[in-house]
């Protein structure tokens, strides 16, 4: 599903360019659940962001679905990422002017699907994640958990091939971060590739696998037999 | 991208609904913008109207008089000598000038000085001063017939003794509602038959110049025993510039009277066509001053908007950051942020023009009800080029004023805008 080879990343700021990614080798099937992990300031956002097609790179090759990522046009990449990408977030970003059943159905707009259509997708995907009973709520009448779901629900609209989480439990209590990963793991049994960045142990261990990053490159990925 | 896109409507007027005093704020600068221009073309053209309507209809005729004693001897006359002109002098200028069209010799009594004549009708009589006329007397002075006729080809070829009057001399002739036209008055004892009111169009005299009668120019001149001619009443031919043949009729008569070229005085000179076009300049300056005025205000409402639009964007940028991240294109991006400030500007507009024009046609209908305006303002209106030239200007406003906002909105960095802080 995603295959990346000796991929590098420098920041340009300052008068010396910072190398962050120096040649990360990484492959993930599909159907994956893997895990990133790494000490702050290692480079999981930045990777995570390269894979999510939100940011270049500088030099090796990277193909998502079968397909080259290298120079695309904003418009390509926009494209890309509704079609074959979702996200989740740690602080949630929902957008507070709209109710947790548009906010859900976003991505279905920029592909151009009807209002009605939408909302019967929408709603399917909130009944999924259990939230049967608050589509019309707006996003400060709903807890934290209660966002993350809604924010998954539409990670997982447009069908995409791919799911990424930057710490999607990082602003949620130990118990809310269970039932979040209780519903990230049943999402995966369904067939879905999942890649989640996390700094908690207890997250990545429920995970099939484990990639940790050190000195800007994979220094250990290694499955996990206890697994689920 | 269709443009009556239901969804993509409701999403701006959801943007905009949240924003209900900023959105009205904007808006009303751009709507006072379009609201003055309104007015004020609606004004000027009120004003031109007006102005317009105190001018004959013909507007190129030229005047020449005999003004002053000659003050340079010349082929051995003396100096002192003032001029006379005769009927021989008319046909002169008919025929020796190829660019007049039209010449008429005019008489007077009583209006250039002196007293007016006695008129008489039954028991009321008044003093009025009288000139001349001719056929088309009406299109050179600023009157209107407003009864009867003017004065015809047959009444001065067969120097029939007919009165065109003015409405004043009406009132103070006639009884109020009496039938005028056909009836006989006595002009210096002999009897004339009244064929025409008319009322006077003229700016600032009109009393005095309905104080008056015409009567055909060689009838005038045997009542009052008048041999030579007064002045001439010349119309140049279509496109001639009628200074020009101002000044070849004066050199043509100075030929004929035997008077220097170098002898300025002795001729006098009028034409029309001079005072027209000064008037039209200081029309023109008005409208451009107008436009001015309004494109100014309606730029500055743009910026207004613009600004208001950037403040909208930066707030936003969370917002379009995700977006980004969702799949939405810089296209589509530059396209909200551009729609937004087009409906807002576009609105703002039609109500500022609706509301600019709903006032003109009110003071226009107005002044008609009180009679026709004053004397400056006749009939101000707003007309449709206008009205289509100040909405083009609108939406090339807005879409100007959404440009930048747009292209920021645009770079928005979706990486760094969904960055936790
Ligand atoms: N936009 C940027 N410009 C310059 N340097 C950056 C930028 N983004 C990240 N970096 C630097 O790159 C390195 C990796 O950052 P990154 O955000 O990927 O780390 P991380 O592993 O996600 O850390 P954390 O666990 O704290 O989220 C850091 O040293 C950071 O300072
Ligand atoms: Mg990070």
């Amino acid at each position: 599903m995603i295959t990346l080879h000796d991929i590098h990343k420098y920041y340009r700021t300052g008068d010396q360019p910072l190398h962050v990614l120096k040649g990360v080798d990484l492959h993930i099937r599909e159907g994956e659940l893997v895990a990133i992990m790494g000490s702050s300031g290692s480079g999981k956002s930045t990777l995570l962001n390269i894979l999510g097609v939100l940011d270049s790179f500088d030099r090796g090759t990277y193909t998502l679905a079968g397909q080259a990522i290298g120079n695309l046009s904003e418009t390509d990449s926009a494209r890309l990422r509704n079609r074959l990408l979702g996200f989740v977030f740690q602080s949630f970003n929902l957008l507070p002017f709209k109710n947790a059943a548009e906010n859900v159905a976003l991505p279905l707009y920029y592909q151009g699907v009807g209002r009605k259509e939408r909302n019967y997708r929408a709603e399917k995907f909130l009944d999924m994640v259990g939230l049967s009973d608050r589509k019309t709520f707006m996003p400060n009448q709903l807890s934290g958990g209660q966002k993350q779901r809604v924010a998954i629900a539409r990670a997982l609209v447009a069908g995409p091939k791919v799911i990424l989480a930057d710490e999607p439990t990082g602003a949620l209590d130990s118990k809310t971060t269970q039932e979040i990963m209780a519903l990230l793991k049943e999402i995966h049994s369904r067939g879905n590739t999942l890649i989640i960045v996390t700094h908690e142990q207890d997250v990545a261990n429920q995970t099939e696998r484990q990639i940790i990053l050190k000195d800007g490159m994979v220094a250990t990925s290694h499955t996990q037999p206890q697994a689920a | 991208m269709a443009l009556v896109d239901v969804d993509k409507w409701r999403e701006i007027f959801s943007t905009l609904g949240r924003h209900k005093l900023r959105t009205g704020l904007t808006a009303f600068g751009v709507f006072w913008g379009i609201f003055m221009l309104t007015v004020l073309l609606g004004a000027g053209k009120g004003f031109q109207n007006g102005v317009i309507d105190g001018f004959p209809r013909a507007r190129n005729t030229i005047f020449v008089w005999s003004q002053g004693a000659t003050q340079i001897p010349y082929e051995g006359l003396p100096t002192g000598r003032f001029m006379q002109f005769t009927p021989e002098d008319v046909e002169a200028i008919r025929k020796e000038i190829p660019t007049v069209a039209f010449v008429r010799g005019q008489n007077s009594v009583g209006v250039w000085g002196g007293s007016g004549s006695y008129v008489v009708r039954k028991s009321k009589s008044g003093t009025f001063g009288v000139s001349g006329g001719f056929a088309g007397v009406e299109d050179i002075n600023s009157m209107r017939v407003i009864d009867g006729r003017s004065i015809n080809a047959l009444d001065e070829q067969q120097r029939r003794k007919v009165a065109l009057i003015g409405q004043r001399v009406r009132d103070q002739l006639f009884a109020p509602g009496e039938n005028v036209i056909g009836q006989d008055i006595t002009i210096s004892g002999i009897a004339f038959t009244v064929v025409g009111v008319y009322r006077s169009t003229q700016d600032g005299n009109q009393q005095q110049e309905e104080e008056r009668l015409y009567l055909p120019n060689d009838t005038l001149r045997k009542t009052f025993n008048q041999p030579g001619i007064g002045s001439f009443v010349i119309l140049p031919k279509e496109g001639v510039q009628a200074k020009a043949t101002e000044d070849e009729i004066k050199a043509l008569l100075a030929r004929r009277k035997k008077v220097s070229p170098d002898d300025k005085g002795v001729f006098g000179s009028f034409n029309m066509q001079e005072q027209f076009e000064k008037v039209g300049g200081l029309l023109t300056g008005i409208n451009i001053f107008s436009w001015v005025v309004a494109i100014g205000t309606i730029f500055a409402g743009a910026v207004g908007v613009g600004n208001i639009m950037l403040i909208v964007v930066k707030e936003r940028t969370r917002e379009i950051g995700l977006r980004k991240a969702l799949g939405a294109t810089p296209g589509s991006i530059v396209w909200m942020i551009m729609q937004e400030s087009v409906f807002i500007t576009a609105m703002a507009g039609y109500l500022g023009l609706a509301l600019g024009t709903f006032l003109i046609e009110g003071i226009a209908k107005l002044l008609n009800a009180s009679g026709g305006g004053g004397r400056f303002f006749t009939n101000p209106q707003v007309d449709f080029s206008t009205a289509l030239v100040a909405l083009a200007v609108l939406v090339v406003s807005g879409v100007l004023a959404s440009l930048m906002p747009a292209a920021k909105a645009a770079a928005v960095n979706p990486i760094v805008a969904l960055q936790d802080e």
